[in-house]
């Protein structure tokens, strides 16, 4: 076996251990262990990605020397390495933008604790797109949902610590639904690696045994997940969660850790389950009319806020009920586009919320929209990367939004039944969507001669301008050079079969 | 579904204590309540596990006597799950009760609501 494959085991441990490491040092050499491994395991994706591409075919990687129904597996396929690629850039550069902010949020000695966290966080979402056996992707379920538990309340504030609470709640509860299913489907299968599970869940249809409790598993599984992911009506945690904790972790919360559940549902549907089984249960229709809701309705309350950041989380509501959407399409062009969306979304999602920081920073610290008037001529490079950032999210041409709406149009068209309500409601939180993010950018475009602000250039604050335009051109690079990572998914997608 | 349902009244039992904790979690206010509500949830979980583990007539995995048969010994790996499941359990059981602490010794009372009214109060 390739030296290369070890590569997927290597990223998921050094992330563990590096956390463990980072316990025993000083807040600074923390924050170098966090970059470095962050690197480490991005250039590791890569090497991986491009070696998947030139064999063409997905590889199993044993743990332990045990064959399959007993040992604990591995599996990277394109999507995979890709996926772990594209995490870690987004993480290194959430990381770098926030960095400035973490000495006024965080006290300093809980530093070190911060960058534990951030590395539990990554090597449990590594975990969650290697794995290839049901009860580890569950066990690292919960070590995501505490680290990132850890990340919102690592600001002490009353509101971060209710937060946490409501998002620790709804968390459990979607984790016990989890398990009750996966549980369901080991006593129907026998199996616990997704590859046998797959096999046995083929005869059970075919043989007509035992229906109702493999659709209740499946089930279980996808709702535990939809709440995981807050999936409209499950986000009453969301905003408070993502508007009151750290930059840095809104940031990954909102582009990375729904994004891991997300993904593991996407390894359920095709691995588990089987993308065709999965598409014959009413199950997808139940999504696809929660993933128009949330479109809808995340939408609107973003519009009633008044609040940047509530606004951006609750924009993100939005955007998950676009790819729950895209789910409950039933269509491998559905599926793609969702995919794509995860792209799209976190890329986007987190430049925003950096971006946002910049704004309020320079209006005093307030997050009214009141008292951001002018905010983008204060920080021009700030204001920038918001107006980029909402066009993006509203789908404009050359910003990676306009593809995923693109790709979600085309899908719903070739859908029977379902393309008139997916049009129609795309239309609409387009429209939804224009209108709150606008709203803000004309408001930060305003023109506001009050002095007591302080404006920033780009020479104070080079380093986070730098992560700015970082996200501008990841952005534009997914808009424009679309059709490669469209390539790569279906790839992706067709190796998960 | 009745001869079945009674044949399995322990997966029966497992699942209704499943619904009881998940509403508790779910519907409590008060933060210590849910926590019961989250460990009954989990515990229900493990009985299930342990019930569709268990075989009669066969004994624990241990060979003893010489008997290596696999006849003789039920599946370790329910019994491995469910061990891997407590341990999950106790620990986000942790998190939960030092976040309540937290919350209580910041706003005197257990009720997750009347803390969110304080907070809209406070207004920050």
């Amino acid at each position: 076996m390739n030296f290369i494959c070890n590569f997927p085991f290597f990223s998921i441990l050094l992330s563990l251990f590096s956390g463990t490491v980072c316990s025993v040092l000083p807040a600074k050499a923390a924050k170098v262990v966090n970059r470095v491994v962050i690197i480490t395991v991005g250039v590791m994706s890569t090497i991986l990605l491009l070696y998947l591409l030139s064999t063409g075919e997905a590889f199993v990687y044993w743990m332990g020397h045990f064959p399959a129904p007993w040992g604990n597996e591995i599996r990277a396929g394109v999507l995979e390495a890709g996926m772990a690629l594209f995490f870690c850039i987004i993480m290194y550069l959430s990381m770098a933008g926030g960095a400035h902010k973490l000495y006024g949020e965080v006290v300093e000695s809980k530093h070190s604790l911060y960058y534990i966290l951030v590395n539990l966080l990554l090597s449990s979402l590594l975990a969650l797109v290697y794995t290839n056996d049901m009860f580890t992707a569950y066990v690292f379920v919960e070590i995501n949902t505490i680290s990132a538990c850890g990340l919102i309340m690592i600001r002490q504030v009353g509101r971060t610590i209710e937060a946490a609470v409501r998002y620790m709640i709804m968390s459990l509860l979607g984790s016990g639904l989890l398990l009750f299913g996966l549980c369901i489907m080991y006593d129907l299968t026998g199996h616990l690696l997704m590859s046998n599970i797959k096999e046995s869940v083929g005869q059970l249809v075919t043989s007509g045994e035992y229906q109702i409790p493999l659709i209740v598993s499946i089930a279980l599984m996808c709702i535990g997940l939809c709440i995981k992911s807050a999936l409209f009506p499950f986000h009453a945690w969301l905003p408070d969660a993502y508007g009151y904790s750290t930059v840095s972790s809104a940031a990954i919360l909102s582009s990375l850790v729904s994004k891991g559940y997300i993904f593991l549902l996407i390894k359920i549907i095709y691995r588990v389950i089987g993308f065709d089984i999965f598409n014959s249960t009413r199950i997808i229709d139940v999504l696809f009319v929660f993933g128009l809701m949330g479109m809808i309705f995340g939408s609107i309350s973003a519009i009633r806020e008044n609040d940047i950041r509530r606004m951006i989380a609750f924009s993100s509501v939005a955007q998950i009920g676009y790819i729950y959407m895209g789910f409950g399409m039933g269509t491998q062009a559905g599926m793609v586009a969702s995919v794509f969306h995860i792209l799209s979304h976190a890329a986007t999602k987190s430049l925003l919320f950096i971006a946002a920081i910049g704004l309020t920073d320079v209006s005093g610290g307030s997050r009214k929209f009141i008292d951001l008037t002018g905010a983008a001529y204060r920080n021009k490079w700030a204001g920038a990367a918001f107006t980029a950032g909402s066009l993006s999210m509203v789908g404009v041409p050359l910003f990676s939004g306009f593809i995923s709406k693109l790709l979600f149009s085309q899908a719903a068209v070739q859908v029977e039944g379902k393309m008139l309500a997916s049009l129609i409601v795309l239309g609409i939180s387009t429209v939804l969507n224009a209108i709150y993010f606008m709203k803000t950018v004309i408001r930060i475009y305003t023109p506001f001669s009050e002095t007591g602000y302080s404006g920033i250039t780009f020479k104070d604050m080079k380093g986070y301008c730098i992560v700015l335009v970082c996200f501008i051109v990841l952005n534009v690079i997914l808009g424009v050079s679309s059709q490669p990572i469209v390539d790569m998914i279906e790839q992706g997608l067709a190796m998960f079969a | 579904m009745g001869p079945n349902l009674l044949a399995n009244y322990g997966e029966a039992v497992a699942a209704i204590l499943f619904c009881i904790g998940f509403t508790n979690l779910l519907l409590q206010t008060n933060l210590i309540k849910k926590i019961i509500g989250l460990n009954v949830m989990d515990s229900a979980i493990y009985l299930f596990l342990a019930e569709k583990g268990y075989i009669a007539g066969r004994v624990a995995p241990i060979v003893v006597n010489g008997v290596t048969s696999t006849e003789a010994y039920i599946n370790p790996i329910p019994s491995g799950l469910v061990l891997t499941g407590i341990v999950v359990s106790v620990s986000v059981t942790a998190l939960m009760l030092s976040l309540t602490i937290r919350l209580y010794t910041r706003y005197h009372t257990l009720d997750l609501d009347e803390i969110s009214a304080q907070l809209k109060k406070e207004g920050k």
